[in-house]
């Protein structure tokens, strides 16, 4: 008996159908691979079996049995268990009540046996490669990235017989991926099934057994990962052969637009002292805990300075308002709770920034702000039926893209990107760094933070390698390496 | 299962989710004018928009503050005191026109104090708002020395009483007051601002949204409609009442959930707490038309309120 099988299902919102028949099935002890561009409907299919949508026709059997799935608290007790790409904690309370959230242990029926608690969520952080974790943490004191660790961790506690990761490793660097890989490999060795979402193919084929494809809703088809090849899949995602995956590299840097004195942010970061200039691209690379978010934020004026001062051509940033108004764009790594008001359209969170800078005595001039809507609606290639579209509807990745359009249409003098393309997909990725490379040109001075490898190596002029909070080396984009920034990110390097 | 037909149901209930409001009014107007001829009358229509302009002008800026993700309890008592402030003034021999700015300029003062309390100071808006409300009962108190304070000026009646090309004035008021805040709420940098705080503060500051001066013109413009509803008031009576405007508070904010704009904030607009508070203002004259004793009267209103907000949930379930 097949673990699960989804049959012939279609999904429509509001009339408008986003999954067309699609088929899948899963085995115990089997890795299967999700695949497919921003909106192909891989969440939506997902969120059917953790029983949050409802499908609109098809079946879903388990262990051959045709059941439906009315409930996420169904969806638990029938020994399912996802990770869904918006993360769902509670950002005020401790990182171990979130994970029993509903289910603290107890005894007598209703004292909270916190020990027991505090020993199992010790365990379960550990498994995921964040023991350093106090399990009293809030929520709101953990990166994006721990924070996803936090998820799985919570995921793992279920007693699952089938475990859905919907796009784990999207903020997790090169190490923190390889350990969930493994981790993965150990619970199909113990007999679990488990699907994930990915749009980096090497883990695909590192990883799963098979990969189901989805384009625009319909099922494309399914790969045992030993029968192909990464650029197949691709080529099955995108419907398209493709091309180079960054730009070619021009070197333009001009004059000094940012600049950064002696940083101090009690706690966070230690003397931070750089420049940028204009054309040049930085790259900021670092693991996780290292300060490199930490830094974004204090460049936009978000932390009180110790000391130290950050300066856009001359002028002192000390406030988000000072940042914007001297042309300082921040696109944060977090996009739900800072990037996006997400009750409000496409249309109006790209504007966000603008509506101060725009406006004639508070009054929007409704014709330029449309114009400007429509260039990057268009240029960003958002799956959506029109601007006017709530952002909730959206899928992850085109939500990620609104963020970025959101700063890019500001035209800025320094941009500073913190893992910008978070959920997107490989063909709107080379599209994005073919922009980020010609707004560079242009001679914008760009900062940018990612956990993502290739993308600091392929796009960076300089790199700057971050680690307990300080700067702990700096390589030319000739000698800049894999390797090499690995090296001072964990405290070593040269000089170290 | 057969879903194809439970479709176009779900279609049918989409677009009644739109205008939900709209049809619970309509359809009330349908059962006001079955249970008595008096109620589509000219004068009848007006009396009912009448009574409503008290509660409908302080539920405008009741809709901001709710946009925002706040609340202001106090907008009864700032009633109350502005009222006793216009009374006193007027007492003292000032002339009308001064008598209201001081009183426009006193409920901004209150609503900025507030605003400045919850935004620089860091107190939520329901604590902060409560401790005003308890303040300004207490300095109308003062005020007015526990008695009503009476109005001699009898031009100043036109104000609560008197009509415009055969529209009693308080109508007049509310209309313009909705259209102009209905405008500002969507043309504005200030009224998108609004959304934007309500939706998600962060983003908003992270934008460059000055979150601290949005929230505080918010409760400022709520005080000066309090102050608005208060000259309405004290003009119908040619008095200022010490006890005026108690549990009007509830009222507006029953008119705002009522009209659809979402407690938590980001969602919503005037238009549908303009329906919200002539929705309770018919239900009040129905039942009035048709002798339900005042303590019935309570019951139903209340019933209405659970009744509105409930479906609003199960609509939101549909689409899942
Ligand atoms: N609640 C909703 N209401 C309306 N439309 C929705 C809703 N949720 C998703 N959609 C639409 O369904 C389509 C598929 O979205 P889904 O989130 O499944 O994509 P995805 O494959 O996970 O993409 P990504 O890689 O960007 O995460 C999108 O076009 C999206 O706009
Ligand atoms: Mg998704």
């Amino acid at each position: 008996m097949t673990l699960l099988t989804m049959k012939n299902i279609t999904k429509e919102f509001f009339r408008v159908p986003v999954l067309h028949g699609v088929d899948l099935e899963i085995d115990r002890g089997e890795i299967v691979a999700l695949l497919g561009e921003n909106g192909a409907g891989k969440s939506t299919l997902m969120k059917i079996i953790a029983g949050v949508h409802e499908p609109t026709s098809g079946s879903i059997y388990l262990d051959g049995e045709e059941v439906t799935i009315d409930s996420p608290s169904d969806s638990q007790h029938k020994g399912i268990s996802i990770i869904h790409q918006e993360f769902n904690l509670l950002p005020d309370i401790s990182i171990m009540e979130n994970i029993f959230l509903g289910r603290l242990p107890r005894k007598w029926g209703s004292f909270v046996r916190w020990n027991e608690m505090k020993e199992k969520t010790k365990a379960l952080l550990e498994r995921v490669g964040i023991g350093y974790l106090a399990p009293e943490t809030s929520i709101r004191q953990c990166s994006i990235a721990e924070q996803q660790l936090i998820e799985i961790a919570k995921a793992l506690s279920f007693d699952a017989e089938l475990l859905i990761m919907d796009e784990p490793t999207a903020t997790l660097n090169n190490e923190e991926t390889e350990r969930l890989l493994q981790l993965m490999e150990e619970l199909k060795n113990k007999g679990m099934g488990v699907i994930f979402i990915t749009h980096r193919l090497n883990e695909v084929m590192h990883a799963a057994d098979r990969a189901v494809i989805l384009r625009d809703g319909e099922f494309i088809g399914v790969k045992h990962v030993e029968e192909t090849t990464q650029d197949e899949l691709v080529a099955m995602m995108v419907g398209r052969e493709l091309t180079d995956m960054f730009p070619e590299k021009k070197n333009h840097a001009g004059e000094e637009v940012l600049r950064v004195e002696h940083l101090h942010v009690k706690h966070q970061l230690e003397d931070i002292h750089f420049s940028v200039a204009g054309g040049e691209i930085l790259g900021i690379a670092g693991l996780m805990g290292c300060g490199k978010s930490e830094l974004s934020r204090a460049l936009f004026g978000l932390y009180k300075l110790e000391s130290g001062k950050v300066q856009v051509n001359g002028s002192t940033i000390q406030t988000p308002k000072d940042a914007i108004d001297a042309g300082l764009a921040l696109v944060t790594d977090d996009r739900k709770s800072e990037g996006l008001v997400l009750d409000l359209s496409v249309a109006e969170n790209i504007l966000l920034p603008n509506y101060r800078l725009l406006s004639k005595r508070g009054v929007l001039p409704k014709k330029q702000l449309n114009e400007v809507v429509n260039v990057w609606f268009g240029n960003l290639a958002i799956k959506a039926s029109s601007p006017q579209v709530e952002v909730n509807q959206l899928s992850g990745g085109n939500q990620q893209k609104v963020v970025l359009g959101k700063w890019l249409q500001t035209n800025p003098k320094v941009l500073i990107l913190n893992e910008p393309t978070r959920g997107i997909d490989i063909g709107a990725k080379a599209e994005i760094y073919k922009r980020i490379e010609r707004l560079a040109e242009e001679g914008m001075a760009i900062v940018l933070i990612s956990s993502e490898m290739p993308e600091v190596l392929g796009l960076a002029d300089r790199i700057l390698v971050m680690s307990d909070g300080r700067i702990s080396g700096e390589l030319d984009r000739q000698e800049a390496t894999q390797e090499k920034i690995f090296e001072y990110a964990i405290g070593g390097g040269s000089n170290g | 299962m057969d879903k194809t037909q439970s479709n176009s149901w779900v279609n049918v209930l989409l677009i009644v989710d739109k205008f939900r409001v709209f049809i619970i009014f309509l359809l009330l107007l349908v059962i006001a004018s079955f249970i008595s001829d008096a109620f589509f009358t000219v004068t009848n229509l007006f009396n009912v928009m009448r009574q409503v302009s008290i509660v409908g002008i302080i539920a405008v800026g009741m809709t901001l503050v709710i946009l925002t993700a706040g609340i202001d309890l106090s907008v009864g008592s700032v009633m109350a005191l502005t009222g006793a402030v216009v009374a006193g003034v007027m007492t003292a021999g000032m002339p009308i026109p001064i008598a209201i700015l001081v009183c426009l300029i006193a409920g901004l003062i209150i609503g900025a104090f507030n605003g400045v309390v919850i935004s620089k100071g860091n107190v939520p808006p329901f604590i902060a708002t409560l401790a005003v409300m308890v303040i300004a009962r207490g300095f109308t108190l003062v005020l007015t020395g526990g008695s009503p304070t009476i109005i001699n000026d009898a031009s100043y009646r036109v104000i609560g009483s008197g009509t415009l090309l055969g529209v009693p004035v308080p109508v007049v008021i509310m209309g313009v007051i909705f259209l102009i805040m209905y405008w500002v709420l969507k043309n504005t940098t200030f009224g998108r601002s609004i959304y934007a705080v309500g939706g998600n503060e962060e983003a908003a500051r992270l934008a460059g949204i000055n979150v601290d001066r949005v929230k505080i013109f918010v409760y400022s413009l709520t005080g000066m409609f309090a102050a608005v509803s208060a000259m309405i008031y004290t003009s119908r009576l040619m008095s200022a009442q010490p006890n005026a405007g108690t549990m009007l508070e509830l009222d507006a904010i029953a008119a705002v959930i009522i009209g659809g704009t979402r407690l938590t904030g980001g969602k919503g607009g005037v238009i549908g707490t303009l329906i919200g508070a002539l929705i309770m203002g018919v239900l009040d004259n129905i039942l009035n038309l048709a002798n339900v004793s005042p303590f019935y009267q309570e019951i139903a209103k209340g019933a209405v309120i659970l009744a509105a907000v409930l479906l609003d949930s199960k609509l939101a379930k549909l689409n899942r």
